[in-house]
């Protein structure tokens, strides 16, 4: 079969990473071609670079055989290219087929919408994907399962060449996604190639053809399915083991626990999951993104409200129904997304720094702003925050140094259980190490910790017990010692049971 | 375009001092212009007429810098200035007529702040509403009549001298002073502007977002009720008809001393200087002879004029 798409020697460098380093992949016409790899492995960027989003610094984009400039999404729209996001791109008010011809409405005389036409030929295209519906229905009546039709019938609509399906069954029953791959096969056999990006084994095996590997923004290797078993493949997402690695030096096998999590549930994203912090210990959690892994800290805190379930401090229960209440109790959860939940961006790194632990800056009534200035300084040597002063807006700090002053916050508030969301996420080595440390010192001075990471080196580093997380289940918890692997590790968080 | 415009301003100055300058620059123009524009006279009575606006200012910067809107100030003071009325000819002490009615604002932005914190609506919805529901209760008290022959002494509260100075700009002096220090250097107003500059922070940090959102409405009305007293001293006499539009010279005078209508932005010194400026332009081209018409034209120009400076130093 001819190739569809070639990909070859895709780079692409953001400041301080490059997400894709000489990536190649290949997409034949009549193939559903897996793309596999680890968070951060450079999935989304090189789909990304497909579907016109980002531009490749470097390397060429075929498609049918000759050089395609993709520089926007609608230059790859022209060229028959479709992402179907997890996010869907759909106007809940709007009908089903107005959705399907949005912002490229068939146009009569005048410049008036040809109403119509475009009814049936949305009827045409959701015969084909078998949606059975009036096109007439708004999108917000649909299912998920049927939203995600309407968003294959866009792309059949306009005689697309390549689908992107992006994690298409994480929200599917399983009846739905036999029904999305009876759509998939009869796609395939129309002649589209199928770009499918997931990380249940089981699942894509049964609807692809072959899959490519990426890790670290480098392209590992492209197999048929039909050959490869699930070790090889996962073992190609980790790449080498360190044959020597460093364990933290600690003594927790007679902590206590401090903080005990039983069968907590929030919607779909956390399911019954029960753990327990034990008191100086960094208990990591481990889990690809969608797993629930944030969504369990927040449930935790009190930031979404739990259906069920009893947390536990020290022994006793408590109410923890906001973050005031989880603060009260010693619990300082730190934001994974400093822009949006974790910093004041127009407001001073001293301001940061000091906003969770006014009480402690204040001089009966006021604040004292010698006092404040003193810790805030404190934190900024300790962190080694690179900022001009505390006075410094903190929109005008580079993303590691934000990062830090959202650490520096948690670290003013002198909680007794941090929990650390991604806290080492795009910053340098240098800064990572320094987090550790501080992690580090505050173990050793009695606080616990619980570090939510998708870097599983990072986790292996520095926690004593590793939580893995699947689809909002608690999937296993190791012990880290010699005999844990990165492998045992990133199965478990691709609910692969061993 | 306007990225190319700032590199032609001094950015520092303007950053920190552009509301200044602009004040300044209006008050000097007018010195020109007019010749008895700068009397001792005339300089206490454009403080006295901006008063009341500087005070409602107040509360109504506060609530902007959470990143609300308050649009039922002005109705508050038609209210609270009538039940005040009724409350003097009852007769009740003027004592108790003043503090009942300053508490009759309060518990007006009380119920905003709470609909709006506890019941997650939109403050600019919930307080339009508001803003009718006020002006019809002002109306329903007497009538639709004004007050008249409020008790002898009332209008003290208005007319009084301290060493020259009129009561009124004592009374803007010593609010501003307080409500500085609250939002400088207490932790209150530390919470009112991080709700503001981003609420989902606001929330994760352990500020209790809903009772600080509500404590900003109350700011809103308790100022709308002390301005209501101030005005009807001054008048003597209530009407419902009174505070009309006030609500937007508020907004005004917030924006146009830098307050941001996202949040997380403004100082209310700048407030002051906003209604300073409103004031004086009304002085100004009053004396002038320029038509009342004509000054809402150049008031409003003025208005979009600050904002458009405010938008540069930001970027």
């Amino acid at each position: 079969m001819a190739n569809l798409l070639e990909m070859e020697d895709i780079t692409k460098s953001f400041p301080g990473v490059k997400a894709l380093d000489g990536v190649q992949f290949i997409l034949k016409e009549g193939e559903t071609h897996v793309l596999l790899g680890e968070n951060g492995a450079g999935k989304s960027t090189l789909i990304k670079v497909l579907s016109g989003a980002y531009q490749q610094d470097k390397g060429v984009v075929r498609i049918k055989g000759e050089k395609a400039n993709i520089e926007s999404p609608v230059d790859a729209f022209s060229y028959g290219v479709n992402v179907i996001y997890q996010e869907f791109n759909l106007a809940p008010n709007l009908p089903i087929y107005e959705n399907i011809y949005l912002g490229r409405e068939l146009v009569q005389g005048g410049g008036f919408v040809n109403k119509s036409d475009a009814r049936k030929k949305t009827r045409e295209v959701m015969e084909f994907v078998g949606l059975d519906e009036d096109p007439n229905t708004e999108v917000r009546n649909l299912t998920v399962a049927q939203r995600q039709l309407v968003e294959v019938c866009k792309a059949l609509a306009f005689e697309a060449n390549i689908i992107v399906f992006d994690e298409p069954t994480a929200t599917l029953t399983d009846s739905e996604t036999e029904r999305l791959f009876e759509i998939i096969k009869n796609l395939k056999a129309d002649g589209l190639g199928i770009i499918y990006i997931s990380h249940r084994l089981d699942e894509f095996r049964e609807v692809g053809d072959r899959v490519t590997v990426l890790r670290n923004g480098k392209y590992i290797n492209t197999l048929n399915l039909e050959n490869s078993t699930k070790d090889q493949l996962i073992s190609m997402m980790v790449g080498k083991e360190l044959g020597e690695r460093e364990i933290r030096e600690t003594s927790k096998s007679t902590a206590k626990p401090v903080l005990e999590v039983e069968n907590l549930s929030y919607e779909d994203e956390v399911k019954g999951v029960s753990f327990t912090l034990k008191e100086q210990e960094i208990l990591g959690v481990a889990g690809l993104v969608g797993a629930g892994r944030t969504e369990l800290a927040k449930t935790v805190i009190g930031e979404y409200s739990k259906e069920e379930g009893r947390v536990k401090l020290n022994g006793e229960e408590v109410k923890i129904t906001s973050p005031v209440d989880a603060m009260q109790n010693g619990i300082f959860y730190l934001s994974e997304d400093r822009k949006e939940e974790g910093l004041f961006l127009g407001h001073s790194v001293k301001k940061n720094i000091t906003i969770s632990s006014l009480e402690k800056v204040q001089n009966k009534l006021l604040i004292d702003k010698n006092e404040e200035e003193k810790i805030s300084d404190d934190l900024i040597d300790k962190l080694n925050i690179k900022t001009p002063s505390g006075e410094t807006r903190t929109v005008s700090l580079s993303g590691g140094n934000q990062q830090k002053v959202v650490v520096a916050k948690g670290l003013c508030n002198e909680a007794n259980i941090y929990i650390f969301d991604e806290s080492t996420r795009g910053i340098d080595v240098g800064a990572k190490e320094e987090i550790y440390k501080i992690m580090e010192e505050l173990v050793r001075e009695g606080d616990s910790i619980i570090m939510i990471s998708s870097e599983i080196p990072e986790l292996m580093r520095i926690a004593d017990r590793i939580l893995v997380m699947y689809h909002g289940k608690a999937v296993n918890i190791f012990d880290n010692d010699k005999d844990l692997s990165k492998q045992k590790i990133l199965s478990a968080a691709m609910g692969e049971t061993t | 375009m306007t990225k190319e415009l700032t590199e032609y301003l001094p950015n520092d100055l303007l950053e920190k001092y552009g509301i200044y300058i602009g004040f300044l620059a209006v008050f000097v123009f007018f010195c020109f212009m007019s010749p008895n524009f700068l009397s001792q006279r005339n300089v206490f009575n454009i403080i006295v007429q901006s008063s009341v606006i500087a005070i409602i200012a107040i509360g109504e910067t506060i609530v902007i810098s959470t990143g609300g809107i308050d649009l039922s100030v002005g109705s508050v003071v038609a209210l609270v200035s009538v039940a005040l009325g009724l409350m003097l000819i009852s007769p009740l002490p003027i004592f108790l007529a003043v503090a009942f009615s300053i508490l009759l604002g309060t518990a007006v932005g009380l119920v905003n702040g709470l609909i709006i914190s506890y019941g997650n609506m939109p403050s600019f919805i919930v307080t339009l509403g508001m803003m009718s529901i006020a002006k019809g209760a002002a109306l329903m008290l007497n009538g639709g009549q004004p007050v008249a022959s409020l008790p002898m002494g009332f209008d003290k509260i208005a007319t009084t001298d301290i060493f020259g100075v009129p009561i009124f700009v004592v009374y803007v002096i010593v609010a501003y002073s307080i409500m500085f220090i609250i939002l400088n250097k207490h932790k209150l107003g530390r919470y009112i502007y991080a709700i503001g500059d981003n609420e989902g922070a606001a929330r994760l940090s352990g500020i209790n977002v809903k009772k600080i959102r509500t404590t900003s409405f109350v700011f809103g009305g308790l100022f709308a009720g002390i301005g209501a007293v101030m005005l009807t001293a001054r008048l003597n006499y209530a009407t419902p008809l009174s505070g009309s539009g006030f609500e937007l010279d508020a907004i005004a005078a917030a924006v146009i001393g830098g307050t941001a209508l996202s949040g997380g932005k403004g100082s209310i010194v700048g407030t002051v200087v906003g209604a300073l400026l409103l004031g004086t332009l009304k002085n100004g081209l009053t004396l002038m002879n320029v038509s009342s018409f004509f000054q809402q034209v150049i008031i409003g120009t003025v208005i979009i004029l600050a904002v458009f400076v405010d938008k540069l130093r930001s970027q």
